[in-house]
């Protein structure tokens, strides 16, 4: 019997033959943290009488979520992860650099590599056909300590994905809809396996977003193999030494398949408060909005920037509506920038926020108020999630984000793409 | 070590209560001072838990508790409230394993056959519920040796401490 990735990533890696179901233990080739579950892996390392950090040069912490600090609490948080990466000669990225899963793509993730983070988008690196999920501290802890953890093999749900999207249609709108058919628990434990004969037109910006929200339906990991496309993006970052192909056997066992006409697929919003409510968004045509986010782990990339570009281009958000952006790195700023995308926004009427997680997490930078409604290209519309429990939170695309800016009422794109 | 044999009052929760629910966001700066961190633990679910929650309770949830973030702070502070156990119908999978990680069982079961305030005694050895208010007898779902062994030595840093190394049964 052949295997799916996840098995033949877990199989190499732990030097046992992985099957669905087993508990195997492996080395990790990457272990991260961020800055708000940094503090607590530090303090259960420290508590835990471990000193060294076993593969330093395997471990990176980001200032992410909270950067720049919008308290003196954070700060200090940040400081202690500053000493704990000097102490242990861990790689540290600063406040501005960009959110932790946009630089493992960008700057860490191999096919192939075993990821572990203490965030649960770590997931996103699965676009690079890298078996990466996110823990808890605990979990992170004992990681860098032993740079090794245990796994349980999961079993795999195919994705069969055809067709090429319509216009105003995009990755985020299909993994909107794949989440609404799954719900919000329909792969816990699971991998999600993404395959099919209209993988060749879907870059690895794409990619990232898909599996960025795997963890939306409950996943371990979201798995693409590693093709063309990934040898495209890694030479693109000037890594072209990482790249190697990894596709699943041809008769590997999958639980389930799942076949996706992307040809069929329309805008989608996933209205409050949960991802898994996710319907067309002409259902939400109307809903008048205080605020638009634009950024993020999920949709933050250059690629999203320029979407919504295109569609700002010459015109100003609505009065009523505020319009943030934060590109997802300093890389993408530097590119906006270069494009002109930012220049463009700007004059549309946006903010621009520092690379990072920005409002994505309800800790500063656009916090919402008693009833206001918010669209984001975020991954997660949980009730409280951008720091109010009285506002309400719809997620979609950059290109859907951007046309409902412009009328500060949630729009398809379609009417003005 | 926990106690195999637990007794208690079950506080009832809906489906779906997420990681933002349980502590949000917005207290991040609170989370290197988990005691006041805990204070505000369940607060958009349900804002009288913290107020009327005893030492020994049970949480009781529906489906897909503890999803989204992978943030350990929110069994730590569910902990830290007093609850001793956690029973869902189902559990998303990071916050199922940080439980277990902090030496709080967590047990699936079907939670429709126990009501807010209902008296429970779980015994951990065997994965059985008994609701002693209406007598109903549950039954768990088993977790895997290596999860039973680390929540037998009271988590994953004491399990570590201990044993240096995962010990893994092949089955």
């Amino acid at each position: 019997m052949g295997k799916t990735l996840a098995e033949k990533i877990l199989t190499a890696r732990a030097k046992t033959d992985a099957r669905a179901g087993d508990i195997v233990v492996a080395n990790v080739d990457l272990a991260f943290v961020q800055d708000t579950t940094g503090p607590l892996t530090v303090g259960q390392f420290e508590e835990s009488g471990f000193r060294k950090v076993a593969e330093p040069q395997n471990v990176v912490i980001f200032l992410d979520h909270a950067a720049p600090s919008p308290a003196r609490q954070l700060s200090n948080d940040h400081m202690l992860l500053r000493r704990f990466a000097q102490k242990t000669s861990c790689h540290i990225y600063e406040v501005g650099d960009g959110v932790c899963h946009q630089l493992v793509a960008e700057r860490f993730a191999r096919p192939g590599d075993i990821i572990v983070g203490s965030d649960s988008h770590t997931v996103t690196a699965g676009a690079l056909g890298a078996f990466a999920t996110g823990m808890g501290s605990s979990d992170v802890a004992v990681a860098l300590a032993l740079g090794k953890t245990w796994f349980r093999v999961p079993e795999t749900f195919f994705i069969n994905l055809k067709g090429v999207f319509s216009t105003g249609v995009y990755a985020k709108d299909l993994i909107l809809y794949l989440i609404g058919q799954l719900g919000a628990d329909g792969a816990t434990y699971k991998a999600l396996e993404f395959g099919g004969e209209a993988l060749a037109h879907i870059a690895v910006p794409e990619r990232l977003t898909i599996a960025n929200m795997a963890v939306e339906a409950g996943a371990k990991v979201g798995l693409f193999p590693s093709d063309e496309a990934t040898q495209e993006f890694l030479a693109g970052q000037n890594r072209s030494d990482s790249y190697r192909p990894l596709y699943p056997d041809a008769d590997a066992h999958y639980e389930r398949l799942i076949s996706l006409n992307m040809a069929e697929l329309e805008p989608m919003a996933s209205f409050p408060h949960t991802v898994d409510n996710a319907f067309p968004v002409s259902m939400a045509r109307g809903i008048k909005i205080q605020q638009v986010f634009i950024g993020t782990c999920t949709n933050g990339r250059l690629e999203d920037l320029a979407v919504a570009t295109s569609i700002l281009q010459g015109k100003k958000r609505s009065p009523d509506t505020r319009l943030l952006v934060a590109p997802a790195s300093r890389q993408v700023l530097t590119q906006a920038i270069d494009n002109g995308y930012i220049e463009t926004l700007i004059e549309a009427g946006a903010v621009i926020l520092p690379p990072g997680c920005a409002a994505c997490l309800g800790l500063h930078q656009g916090v919402l108020g008693d009833g206001e409604v918010c669209l984001s290209t975020a991954n997660r519309n949980f009730k409280g999630r951008m720091g109010n429990p009285e506002a309400m939170i719809y997620l979609a695309s950059p290109a859907t984000a951007a046309a409902s800016a412009i009328r500060g009422e949630i729009t398809d794109p379609r009417e003005i793409m | 070590m926990p106690d195999l044999m637990l007794k208690g009052e079950a506080i009832k929760l809906g489906d779906n209560i997420s990681t933002d629910l349980i502590i949000p966001g917005r207290y991040a700066h609170l989370r290197s001072n988990l005691p006041q961190l805990a204070k505000h633990a369940l607060e958009d679910a349900d804002p009288t838990f913290v107020s009327r929650v005893k030492p020994g309770d049970f949480l009781v949830a529906g489906k897909n508790f503890g999803l989204g973030s992978s943030r350990e702070h929110a069994p730590v502070v569910i902990k830290m409230a007093g609850i001793s156990a956690i029973l869902a119908k189902s559990a998303a999978r990071i916050f199922f394993r940080n439980a277990i990680n902090q030496g709080m069982p967590v047990l699936l079961c079907d939670t429709d056959k126990i009501s807010d305030g209902d008296q429970l005694e779980i015994d951990l050895s065997h994965g059985a519920v008994t609701n002693l208010t209406s007598g109903a007898k549950l039954s768990c779902s088993k977790i895997p040796p290596l999860m039973s062994a680390i929540l037998g030595e009271g988590g994953l840093i004491p399990y570590i401490q201990k044993h240096k190394d995962f010990v893994i049964t092949k089955h």
